[in-house]
């Protein structure tokens, strides 16, 4: 219903070019004759994928992250691309390397909707704070790939010890528009076009609560409370609709990205806590014709689970973080059971250089919380919340978060089983490529901010 | 859990909130798989005796005495109660609402003098959550304000019961880290300029002021002494510190840098009598062996392995397992906030498990990992043997779980606090039964509870 809504928009607009996609020509669609014309791509990816050689993991369990289990199964890659997918019966083309995986797991790359790595990188000095254009409430025009520090050894953790292969970077929340997040794979590079996500859509962070209330309440200026937080919030959608309607003489940064979540080219990823929060920004979506991908942390979605799956929606949590602010009060470690059992999608996130290191772990706590009420979801599911769900709510499902032909080789090999507190990678490839190993300690990655350092090279 | 077992729960926490003690129980676990806490590897088979609030015997073959009330273990757990060493649980609802958080007093006239113990709410929900995750005793501290000396912290059991303090002004809580640095004027000169001084000044007061060494709190004793103009520590801060530099106190001290760390151990050279336990300690492993020769226990945070500040650019999850090595005496602790809650001790052991496994990574024996959020942090506290291990005489503190401790999938199914069986409700599980299903029914869901 609203996507059609947003297509007919974008076709009103004469925008059937995807502005966000790398390869979509600056300028098409548009009226000719502007003094200034924006670039589809200003920033394009410059990320390639290291050489990798051709693998076959044999007899390892394997989860697709599509929610399926193969036991003693085979996962064939090359190029960069997985091959195949099956049990011990897939045949293995000539001149692949064989690695035996009996008693271990294979998983897809584990995916982090949420992480403000680069722009909260460690060590978490005033220098380095740079996920939160905290000058006013309203900051569209922000894109968090310009914050990005790629040197932030929080990567190199992500990798090895929780791996992570792909992470969503947003913008802090204390904006109720943040602006721009950006996605990444995790593969050590000087520049962040070097790490972007080659062709992911663009998303735009909002958050509702606490948070921008306080920030600018406590300066004395809009908003200061919640009804203050959605009133700018419509003031700026009727701006953009505007925007999106006029004659685009006058560039405005802002109005662009906004643009393009009306058109349905952007993605929301909506900070938002409260049940009934979420439920007025549901409304406020409707309202002015886009689409929430995703509430993240959204502590009481297991009250609006119903809603949730009727707008479809993912609820982007922690396992059981709760009681640090009144919105994360009612926090329950039922959470995502809840929400998974209703029918709605579930990811897993961190939102911490710790938490992302254990994506894992906290689905496994999910689960477990689950079980003790009763709700009991089979292993190949709960890792469908750190993989495939957060892909989806990126909007890059089409490229990895699961194991099938054709996909970015985007690899986890654990040591054991991902749902248990006794496993760790053992090798973790992106696009094919080899770039963490427990057995080599020249394939864990040292950032130049560590290097020559105390502890550098050690394992983490 | 039946519907039955939660009333009788919510009857119980219920009952207890208005004051009325739960009587210990006799009782034997049998045919569980029992972990001592000591160290050593679990028991399968095994039995556990708690009699008069107390362990009376644990492990394979031990008899069970006639009419005493049996549990049967087949398929559980057993462990001693788990210990969240340096915690600040009872001093806060919700950490971002400052009206009712008592964890730091930075306008406070005083420093080392702050006691925690008459503060702490023993129907604080994060006792009840904690309890809950197998959590029956911690050491409670105060964070530092705007002096690096925090004030005296406190050993509680979580028991849902009035009583939560079993030991008040247990230990001084201070700080000589990169914080320390900007609490004391600006640099790490200062701090331990102002730290020496202090005790300088407490050892002064206390020769002048003759205070009784029997008396339970120093502070209380007002001795009329004199005493000298240049002083930068109240009367009543000063003799806070008496304890501490006579060593009948412990000094907790946080601490993260090599370098700190190797100050902190030689403050003993000017303060012999010092009873020192190093917190924090990311770098540890760097200097593993002076901690080890100095005989100072360290509470650590065992999944730090991020550089979040210059003091800890050599993190790394194999600081537990190597200072242990090297023989020092380690608890996983550092409970601080719901950043990192007590019910995540058994999980973070277990990470320590899993390093084992990591080439190049020192890890956790499961037992001494187990040891680590149980018998040790009790040992550190001053509790001796008396907790934390499942050893005849020990306090009763049992937890019964479904699987593997220190597995993700497991969780206690019943805790007995000196032998006292404990409510395992508390309002996450009333919220978690409220919206089963999110939407109401014949009424708003309000009226469901």
């Amino acid at each position: 219903m609203m996507k059609r809504a947003g297509m007919a928009r974008k076709a009103a607009l004469g925008l059937s070019c995807l502005a966000a996609l790398a390869g979509c020509a600056a300028g098409e669609g548009k009226p000719t004759g502007l003094a200034s014309t924006p670039v589809a791509d200003p920033y394009p990816s410059t990320y390639r994928a290291y050489p990798g050689a051709p693998t076959a993991l044999v007899g390892a369990t394997v989860y697709d992250g599509a929610g399926n289990r193969i036991d003693n199964g085979t996962v064939l890659f090359a190029q960069g691309r997985v091959v195949g997918v099956g049990g011990a019966d897939l045949a293995i083309p000539a001149g692949y390397a064989q690695i035996d995986g009996a008693g271990k797991f294979v998983t897809p790359g584990v995916i982090d909707a949420h992480s403000h790595l680069g722009v909260y990188a460690s060590p978490g000095v005033d220098a380095n704070s740079d996920g939160n254009e905290a000058t006013d409430p309203s900051t569209p025009e922000v894109w968090a790939e310009h914050s990005v520090w790629p040197q932030d050894p929080g990567f190199s953790r992500a990798l090895a010890n929780g791996g992570v292969t792909s992470l969503q970077i947003l913008p802090g929340s204390a904006n109720l528009m943040g602006g721009r997040a950006v996605s990444l794979k995790n593969v050590p590079s000087r520049t962040v076009q070097g790490m972007k996500f080659p062709g992911a859509p663009y998303s735009m962070k909002m958050a509702c609560g606490e948070n921008p209330k306080r920030v600018y309440g406590s300066q004395g200026q809009v908003p200061s409370t919640r009804m203050g937080n959605f009133a700018v919030n419509r003031q700026t959608w009727i701006e953009a609709q505007e925007y999106a309607a006029g004659d685009h003489e006058e560039r405005d940064l802002g109005m662009e990205t906004l643009e393009g979540v009306l058109s349905g080219d952007i993605q929301i990823q909506n900070h938002c806590y409260r049940a009934d929060e979420m439920a007025l920004v549901l409304d406020m979506a409707r309202e002015f014709g886009y689409k929430v991908a995703a509430f993240h942390h959204a502590t009481e979605a297991y009250k609006v689970a119903d809603l949730l799956r009727e707008n479809d929606v993912c609820a982007a949590i922690w396992a059981d973080w709760y009681g640090f602010k009144m919105e994360a009060y009612d926090a329950i470690p039922e959470n995502a059971a809840l929400v998974a059992n209703s029918g709605a999608c579930v990811v897993i996130h961190s939102d911490d250089p710790n938490g992302i290191q254990r994506l894992n772990q906290a689905a496994a706590k999910a689960q477990a919380a689950g079980e003790r009420m009763g709700i009991a979801i089979p292993d190949a599911e709960v890792v469908r919340w750190f993989t495939l769900n957060p892909a989806t709510a990126m909007g890059i499902d089409d490229r990895t978060g699961s194991l099938a032909q054709g996909k970015m080789a985007d690899v986890v090999l654990w040591n054991g089983d991902p749902l248990s507190v006794y496993s760790r990678p053992e090798k973790v490839w992106v696009d094919g490529a080899l770039l963490y190993d427990a057995n080599d300690p020249k394939r864990r990655p040292v950032s130049d901010f560590e290097l020559g350092q105390p502890g550098a090279g050690d394992v983490k | 859990m039946s519907a039955a077992r939660r009333i009788a729960g919510a009857l119980a926490l219920a009952s207890t909130a208005l004051a009325a003690p739960l009587a210990a129980q006799d009782f034997a676990i049998t045919n569980a798989t029992v972990a001592i806490g000591d160290g050593g590897e679990p028991i399968e088979n095994a039995t556990v005796l708690v009699r008069g609030g107390k362990v009376v015997a644990a492990g394979a073959g031990v008899p069970v005495p006639a009419g005493i009330e049996r549990i049967d273990g087949q398929g559980k757990w057993v462990t001693p109660g788990l210990f969240a060493a340096v915690s600040d649980l009872g001093l806060w609802d919700v950490e971002g609402v400052g009206d009712s958080n008592d964890t730091e007093a930075d306008e406070s006239p005083f420093n080392a003098a702050l006691d925690v113990a008459p503060a702490i709410n023993p129907l604080s929900e994060h006792i009840a959550i904690s309890r809950t995750g197998g959590i029956t005793r911690s050491s409670v501290i105060g964070h530092p304000g705007n002096s690096i000396f925090a004030g005296q912290g406190a050993l509680i059991d979580l028991g849902a019961d009035p009583q939560a303090v079993t030991r008040p002004r247990a230990f001084q809580y201070a700080v000589l880290n990169e914080q320390a640095g900007r609490i004391a004027g600006g640099s790490r000169v200062s701090a331990q300029a102002l730290f020496r001084n202090a005790l300088r000044e407490a050892r002064d007061y206390a020769a002048r002021g003759n205070i009784p060494r029997e008396s339970a709190d120093p502070r209380m004793v007002d001795t009329s002494a004199e005493r000298a103009r240049d002083v930068l520590l109240t009367r009543f801060d000063a003799a806070a510190l008496v304890p501490v530099v006579e060593g009948t106190q412990k000094l907790y001290l946080r601490v993260e840098r090599a370098a700190d760390i190797r100050s902190a151990l030689a403050l003993k050279q000017d303060f012999p009598k010092l009873d020192l336990v190093l917190v924090g300690a990311t770098e540890g492993w760097m200097v593993a062996e002076d901690i080890a020769r100095a005989r100072v226990p360290v509470i650590a945070r065992p999944l730090v392995d991020l550089p979040n500040r210059f003091e800890q650019l050599a993190s790394t999850q194999s600081n537990i397992g190597r200072m242990r090595a090297a023989g020092v005496d380690v608890a996983i602790g550092g409970f601080i906030g719901p950043d990192n809650q007590p019910r995540w001790a058994p999980e973070e052991a277990g990470n320590l498990v899993a390093l084992t496994r990591v080439p190049g990574a020192t890890g956790l024996s499961w037992g001494q990992a187990l040891a680590a959020i149980t018998s040790v942090p009790a040992r550190i506290s001053g509790l001796g043997d008396t907790a934390g291990v499942l050893k005849p005489g020990a306090l009763g503190d049992v937890v019964i779980w479904n699987g593997d401790p220190l597995e993700l999938s497991s969780s206690p199914v019943r805790v007995f606090i000196e032998g006292v069986e404990q409510p395992l409700d508390n309002r996450q599980t009333r919220l978690r039964d409220r919206y089963r299903t999110p939407a109401p029914g014949a009424l708003p869901k309000a009226y469901d509870w």
